[in-house]
């Protein structure tokens, strides 16, 4: 076998100096993945010139064991297990550089439970390597005795449900706007509105600290005056996400721990504060009944272009072992980047116990989610009550749909703002549970809620048809051919 | 005011009709319905007393607004929601839940603020409602 794929052995394997990966035993095209490998898919592409082979085998090498050179103390190892195998490469559909490359990584290389360890090899130093031009991380394939050794998130889906008394819709939220400049006072005031007036939750936005107009006890302080007034205003449990990310760990959890003893329910970060800092805010929240929602800030610098990076699919899935309850996912017709399909895989990535290969999707594996609690995906970015039914088809009901332009932004003032959306919501959920075609039939769904509520009459008035028709940059390489009928 | 609890609170109270195609929506999934009723509209007050057990094995909307309109004729002051409950694995939680009844009138919830230290206020929210002891109310 050896010898066909063109691996040295013994003393030829060993000599000093420069061989290539292919021949260091980097590239398996026989290797049969194990049920408890670590799978990573990558889109590669090569140097001109350089052999796919020889490019998914200096992916595997430096992505695992690998250096430029030989060294003879890999002979103190089993470096046949430690090594990764690049198993399979496929030129990827309309392209004519870039190939997708599957490889295999033995359980052992990765410590248990530590998203740091696991990234540092898989998107690591191998991702400025030379001999490759560009380089994406499509897709993974989690073991269960892998994903065993996560939390998993802190509340989930179905417990975040029971402790807020609210099944059967999606849940609805709006960003503060404007995101900068308001003082703790007039800030408090703007979700004490949109809490009244029907939203569940209101969130700070992801750049929303501590700076001078506003320090982070005053906005703590006023927003937890705000949620419980509207609490007893609605006689519902009512939410803000408190931002707690800040510049140290220690500074994070000071911010948490009070937001706790304030009785705040939730608690978010960012996703630029790494991935450590996720892990840790995820066991705190179990430890202490928060809900812990996570803005994915900083994931299109790397996720958005299709050659290099990565995809969001991996983030979701690292996002889901690392152990938050909310992650912002997309919301096909707002405005931001989002595909329908790449974002109905992101969507069953967060939500689903077993995830289906579905290349349409993006989806390139079979997963199973081993028990780990569902992520909830947050809808958040340029939404309007006028698109009710596309958002509640596309999206499903188990999802926050923030609108916050959408509720703040109302004619009427903010209540008003979350009342429409509110009512749109509902009359939609009644809608399509009573067996109606809401795609086909939601504007009129719509127009007839609104005759008993004004407030989403003027809602609709004032945004009408207003969507987002931008090309997605990151869609699937695989779409459905029909097959012609003989 | 008017406790928005449940999935439709914001709409106006549904019709015998309209609460038969949400119960035949729960049944059809597999769901069980559940009748629960209450006089104390806590927010956190999870445990509304169970009409019967859920039904598990009715199969049939009419049957359930039987047991609705029973439990309306018994506690017409209460509040009464009808849930529908999902055994799938992974899920093993309510799917629907929304109020069938309501009494006259919802006189809604207190405020209450006790300054503990520097700005801190720790708060409590009290149903007016269940004021009176929960014999004589």
């Amino acid at each position: 076998m050896a010898a066909d794929i063109g691996a040295a052995e013994g003393n030829q394997r060993y000599r000093s100096g420069v061989i290539p990966y292919k021949k260091m035993g980097y590239w398996d095209p026989d290797y049969e993945p194990r049920g408890t490998d670590v799978i990573a898919l990558f889109r590669v592409t090569p140097q001109k010139g350089v052999d796919p082979e020889e490019a998914a085998a200096a992916v595997a090498g430096e992505s695992s064991t690998a250096t430029w050179t030989v060294v003879w103390t890999d002979r103190l190892t089993a470096c046949e297990v430690y090594r990764a195998k690049a198993y399979r490469v496929d030129q990827v559909p309309n392209t004519e550089d870039q190939y997708f490359t599957y490889i295999a990584y033995d359980l052992d290389l990765f410590e248990p439970g530590s998203i740091a360890n696991l990234t540092a090899s898989i998107i690591g130093n191998v991702f400025g390597f030379k001999a490759i031009r560009a380089l994406r991380l499509e897709d993974m394939r989690i073991p269960v005795a892998y994903l065993k050794t996560f939390q998993g998130p802190a509340t989930g889906i179905v417990v975040e449900r029971e402790r807020l008394d609210k099944f059967g819709r999606p849940l609805l939220g709006a960003t503060t706007k404007p995101k900068l400049g308001l003082s703790g006072r007039n800030y408090g005031r703007v979700v004490y509105e949109a809490l009244k007036g029907g939203l569940d939750f209101v969130k700070d936005d992801e750049n929303i600290n501590s700076q001078p107009f506003m320090h982070w006890r005053d906005r703590f302080l006023f927003c937890m005056e705000a949620v419980n007034k509207a609490s007893a205003a609605t006689g519902e449990v009512k939410g803000h996400y408190l931002n707690v990310t800040a510049g140290t760990m220690d500074h994070m959890i000071e911010r948490a721990e009070f937001a706790k003893d304030l009785g705040s329910i939730i608690v978010m970060i960012d996703l630029v504060v790494g991935y450590t800092a996720i892990q840790t805010m995820a066991k705190w929240a179990r430890d202490n009944d928060m809900i812990l929602h996570l803005h994915r800030a900083g994931n299109s610098t790397y996720s958005r272009q299709k050659n290099h990076g990565m995809n969001f699919r991996v983030i979701c899935k690292w996002m889901r072992m690392a152990g938050v309850d909310h992650l912002h996912a997309g919301t096909v017709v707002g405005k931001l980047e989002g595909d329908p399909h790449m974002t109905a895989g992101f969507y069953d990535v967060l939500r689903e116990s077993y995830v289906p290969q579905n290349l349409e999707h993006g989806i390139f594996f079979d997963q199973e989610w081993a028990s780990l609690n569902k992520v909830m995906p947050v809808a958040s970015g340029g939404i309007h009550a006028g698109q009710m039914h596309q958002l509640l088809h596309y999206l499903g009901e188990d999802v926050v749909m923030q609108f916050g332009g959408g509720t703040i932004g109302h004619p009427m003032g903010i209540q008003a703002g979350a009342t429409a959306n509110r009512v749109a919501l509902e009359a939609m959920v009644l809608a399509r549970n009573e067996g109606r075609d809401i795609m086909a039939e939601g504007p009129d769904i719509l127009k007839q809620a609104a005759k008993g509520c004004k407030p989403l009459q003027s809602a609709l008035d004032t945004w009408k048809d207003v969507t987002f028709n931008y090309e997605s940059t990151d869609t699937a390489d695989f779409v459905p051919v029909e097959t012609p009928s003989m | 005011m008017r406790i928005t609890q449940g999935t439709f609170s914001f709409l106006p109270d549904l019709t015998d009709e309209q609460i038969k195609k949400q119960v035949k929506y729960c049944i059809d999934r597999g769901w069980a319905v559940n009748i629960e009723y209450t006089d104390d509209p806590h927010p956190r007050n999870t445990y509304w007393e169970m009409w019967d057990l859920p039904m598990f094995d009715l199969k049939d909307p009419a049957g359930v607004m039987l047991e609705i309109n029973a439990c309306r004729e018994a506690c017409p002051n209460h509040y009464i929601r009808v849930s529908g409950f999902d055994a799938t694995r992974g899920w093993e939680t309510v799917r629907l839940s929304f109020i069938v009844n309501r009494p006259p009138h919802e006189p809604g919830f207190r405020l209450e603020r006790t300054e503990v230290k520097g700005r801190h206020i720790r708060y409590g929210v009290q149903p007016y409602a269940t004021d009176k002891p929960e014999g004589e109310r």
